[in-house]
């Protein structure tokens, strides 16, 4: 999962080059051809929408495939495999938003999704104020593009699926108080079409595979019980990670872990320095600077649902904001390999990217989509689309999501080790726990997996009922450490939500460990 | 407007059609089909509104104990044997499930109409009307911004299964949620309701209360963290205590893994657990509840009081857990209902001396599964409560609170209210109440 600092340069340089505008080459080999039926079907609905007025319209024909595989202790507990095949349509009739969507996938239908859509259009225009503006974007007349996976997890027998889960669960039961063991394995593939009235049509193949365990040990009184979970980061790669995310040697320590909590030492409330393992930064990142940074939420757009975001107006934040250490950096990113968030394209045509969010500890830009380069571009903001839009099904209306957002590795090669080494008095928290956030991403409360106490720069024993509590803004620029490029990890989220109605969107943040001074520690162990 | 589901005959038809083709010992076929329209506003302004038909049939298929389900939303006859050709295949290849339970045999449901013409037929032109009470309410005060979202669901539900068994179920609901915010970003006030029935929706209502909350929470200052006498508004008090649903489970409390596993061993049924003014059920054909009577096995869902009056009396018993423990299987509820006293808001502000009026709670994340422990925040409106009057805005907190130990702690019931948006969805009614000793940790400057 790490990679080494060439690697890393190496991964960086390219996917600045990617931002570049220009049409892709080599990435289109391996993808699969356009469905010459999905061509007409997309045509006439595009037809159909500028006939009904429509200014601007795209199409997106997605086929999902979703296969779960659910196991608890020896046994088998659901395979479920689902696919879900329709149209979705959406117009712009004089600068307002219209969309309808349909599973019947015939021409007619298609077009009449497209009239539904214009309709729509029609009837909340005289409830809007600014019609939608959409930044300029290249024409990819005919592209294609391919997760980076070795084998299609279709192609895998079940039985091979379930005797890998099984063997995990068989090495997590033989640990001492471990009593109950879940594991899974969802795979996920997007085989989505979208076409244009600007002349773009695309094809992609989205695979992603997330293989989590969950181990809980109980005391044999009854007295207490404790568990491991969120044992393997999902990625954007496919059954080939596999054997890693559910290796028995790690399923062992993993249960370990959970019994080794049965027995931890209470976490006595104060302020403590706190060295993350990359296996837990991630959602704190994600959190705190993943969703603060999505331009319709500090604009107001997630008002109602999600929230807004402390950094705003964007006028008085973007390339003043301080929010973090100098050497804090942190990337915008849909073209990292294996990650949960990489695509060719987004779900309006834009081509992926990797761009700064913060530069030297200074916030520089927001996540955008095409409609929102228009907010902002007068406020100092980019001048075009950071490619960020997403739907989670042709059913859903495509709007801002999260790209990768990753916290880059220090220049000097330090371990986690390193860090708790140099460090006298804290915790070390590894793993993703409980997590809660306010509306705008200020206030935060993290635990995590597993939990051992610092002192004199060694691990002195596990802790329990270990949570931290900061304010966004003071944690990060209590950062004072760092690890290196070797040190870096990807890890994720296969199910983020947002959105009213609802969606879900996978993505992944890669980081290095890193250290953060003198952070309240709560003890949440309450017992009335 | 033309149906978009399918009614009962086509339904029966339908998993008539598949089980026809089935050759596995045991099928199972589950409908669900419908629309939704939906309209979204923010900044004061219309963003985003759809339409969306889908439906999608689940195939369960079972050879011996081996059981695998596929599902499809193509109706074609050749998506729809392709998709009980891939059930059968992959149940044929999994490992014997233990716990396997043959099907239901055909059963009796009661009757819940939850279909209504108001919510059915309402349009983007009407979503749009109830819309722009808010946005014009929001622009004529030149100093507020209003978002918020509408969402209208219509379809229906079946499972017919080689057992016999045939269940349908058609609904209707409607949810609609604003926040209004104040142009400085100093305050910011939360509403909305839900219903099957959109004629009892008053987005009127809605929209001059959240506007009213919002102007009252501007500048809020801050109170210290600590153990404050709390005011919780149906909403607050529905957004903690539905979290109960997820260690309601009879399993995992038998099992010794959840707040409900007495020391020692066994479960707490029969105990009391909370203050004796509390008493929290489920039922499908509650007037304001109205949900599908059967699960997705087709097992009726009847109604469940899991807590009365403090007594802890049922848990969630699956098919298997319930066969093997010698009870009757519940089901999993698809709403709640915490029954609540006679009081206004009101009255129980102006019976606290001091305390804190909460409006909602969010991002409520479990803690300790041990205790239900949840972390979450105010927000939306959270106001400073002395003698007996609200006497200032403050600043929202973050709290560490199980819903066990704020119902232990009850000091007074409101009326109940059908909440408008459930982190946790389905459908939920609460009351107001206030609670002594609620454990706020730490401050947060969010609005």
């Amino acid at each position: 999962m790490s990679m080494d600092r060439r690697e890393f340069v190496k991964t960086t340089a390219a996917t600045v080059a990617a931002a570049a505008l220009v049409p892709p080459t080599a990435r289109e080999a391996a993808a699969p051809p356009a469905d010459p039926a999905f061509k007409e079907l997309a045509m006439a609905a595009l037809n159909a929408a500028r006939a009904a007025g429509a200014s601007y319209a795209d199409v997106r024909i997605a086929h999902n495939r979703n296969q779960f595989i659910r196991t608890r202790e020896r046994q088998i507990a659901g395979v479920t495999d689902t696919e879900s095949l329709g149209v979705g349509v959406r117009t712009l009739v004089q600068g307002t938003w219209g969309f309808a969507a349909s599973r019947a996938l015939t021409k007619d239908a298609a077009a009449a999704a497209a009239r539904e859509a214009a309709a729509i259009s029609k009837a909340n225009r005289a409830a809007q104020l600014k019609p939608v503006e959409l930044a300029p974007v290249v024409k990819f007349p005919n592209a294609s593009w391919r997760s980076p996976h070795k084998v299609d997890p279709w192609s895998v027998p079940i039985e091979t699926k379930v005797g890998a889960l099984l063997a995990a669960n068989e090495a997590a039961l033989k640990v001492d108080k471990v009593k109950y063991v879940f594991s899974g394995l969802f795979f996920v593939k997007e085989e989505k079409t979208f076409a244009s009235t600007e002349g773009s049509f695309i094809t992609q193949t989205i695979i992603r595979t997330w293989a989590p365990m969950q181990i809980t040990a109980v005391a044999s009184d009854f007295s207490d019980f404790q568990r491991r979970g969120n044992t393997s980061p999902p990625t954007g790669r496919g059954y080939e990670v596999v054997e890693q995310s559910l290796s028995p040697e790690s399923a062992t320590r993993w249960a370990e872990e959970a019994a080794q909590r049965l027995s931890a030492k209470p976490v006595e409330p104060g302020r403590y320095t706190l060295v993350l393992h990359p296996s837990h930064l991630w959602l704190t990142i994600h959190e705190s600077i993943g969703h603060p940074t999505e331009l319709d939420r500090a604009l107001g757009y997630e008002a109602n649902y999600a929230g807004t975001s402390f950094l705003a107006p964007p006028e008085q934040v973007i390339g003043k904001f301080k929010y973090g250490p100098e050497f804090m950096n942190v990337q915008g990113d849909r073209t990292q390999d294996g990650s949960c968030g990489q695509t060719g394209w987004d779900d309006e045509g834009v081509q992926a990217e990797a761009f700064s969010i913060v530069r030297n500890g200074v916030f520089v830009d927001y996540q955008t989509t095409r409609e929102q380069v228009a907010w902002i571009a007068a406020l100092g903001g980019a001048a075009r689309s950071h490619g960020c839009s997403y739907a989670d099904s042709w059913s859903s209306i495509q709007f801002q999501r999260m790209p990768n957002v990753s916290l880059l590795p220090g220049t000097e090669e330090r371990s986690a080790e390193d860090l708790i080494a140099a460090t006298d008095r804290g915790i070390y928290v590894v793993g993703d726990g409980s997590y809660s956030i306010d509306q705008q991403r200020y206030n935060f409360q993290f635990g995590g997996q597993v939990c051992y106490e610092i002192t004199g720069g060694k691990l002195t024993g596990p802790l329990k009922d270990v949570a931290y509590q900061s304010r966004t803004p003071d944690f990060w620029n209590a950062m004072d450490m760092i690890g290196g490029p070797k040190s870096y990890e990807l890890h994720g989220s296969f199910f983020d939500g947002k959105g009213q109605p609802g969606q879900i969107n996978a993505v992944s943040h890669g980081c290095p460990p890193a250290r953060f001074r003198d952070v309240t520690v709560i003890n949440t162990g309450r017992k009335s | 407007m033309t149906r978009r589901f399918l009614s009962r005959a086509e339904a029966q038809a339908l998993c008539e059609r598949l089980l026809k083709w089935a050759k596995a010992d045991e099928t199972r076929v589950n409908y669900s089909g419908g629309w939704h329209g939906d309209t979204r506003f923010a900044r004061n302004e219309v963003t985003t509104s759809g339409s969306v038909e889908d439906g999608t049939v689940t195939v369960g298929s079972a050879f011996g104990k081996r059981q695998a389900s596929a599902s499809t939303n193509v109706f074609t006859d050749k998506a729809l044997r392709a998709c009980v050709g891939q059930a059968e295949r992959l149940a044929r290849l999994a490992p014997e499930d233990p716990e396997f339970m043959p099907a239901v045999p055909p059963q009796q449901y009661a009757p819940v109409s939850a279909f209504f013409d108001s919510t059915a037929n309402l349009s983007a032109e009407a979503r749009g009307r109830a819309a722009r009470f808010a946005l014009e309410l929001a622009r004529a005060a030149g100093d507020l911004t209003a978002a918020g979202f509408i969402q209208a669901n219509v379809g229906a539900a079946a499972v017919g299964s080689s057992s016999g068994l045939f269940a349908y179920h058609q609904s209707t609901d409607v949810s609609y949620t604003l926040t209004v915010r104040t142009a400085d970003g100093t305050g910011g006030g939360g509403g909305g309701g839900s219903s099957s029935d959109w004629t009892r929706i008053d987005p009127e209502a809605i929209a001059r209360r959240a506007a009213h909350k919002a102007t009252a929470s501007r500048d809020p200052v801050a109170a210290e963290p600590g153990a404050y006498t709390v005011v919780l508004e149906p909403q607050a008090v529905g957004d903690l205590v539905q979290t109960l649903a997820f260690s309601l489970d009879a399993r995992s409390s038998d099992e010794g893994r959840g707040p409900f596993t007495k020391p020692g061993g066994g479960t707490k049924l029969g105990e009391k657990i909370v203050d004796e003014g509390v008493t929290i059920l489920s039922d499908p054909a509650d007037s304001a509840l109205l949900t599908a009577p059967f699960d997705g096995d087709g097992l009726p869902l009847r109604r469940q009081v899991w807590i009365d009056r403090g007594v802890l009396t049922n848990l969630a018993y699956s098919r298997f857990w319930a066969k093997k423990q010698g009870k009757d299987p519940t089901g999993l509820p698809h709403s709640v209902r915490m029954l609540g006293g006679s009081q206004s808001i009101d009255d129980l502000v102006a019976g606290t001396d001091r305390g804190l009026l909460v409006t909602r709670f969010w991002y409520l994340r479990q803690v300790d599964p041990r205790t239900a422990l949840f972390t979450g925040l105010t927000r939306d409106g959270t106001f400073l409560i002395e003698h007996g009057e609200i006497t200032k805005a403050i600043k929202n907190f973050r709290f560490n609170e199980s819903p066990l130990f704020l119902l232990s702690k009850l000091d007074g019931l409101g009326r109940e209210e059908r909440l408008g948006g459930a982190e946790g969805g389905g459908a939920v009614v609460m009351p107001a109440l206030r609670a002594l000793d609620f454990h706020f940790t730490s401050l947060s400057d969010a609005v």
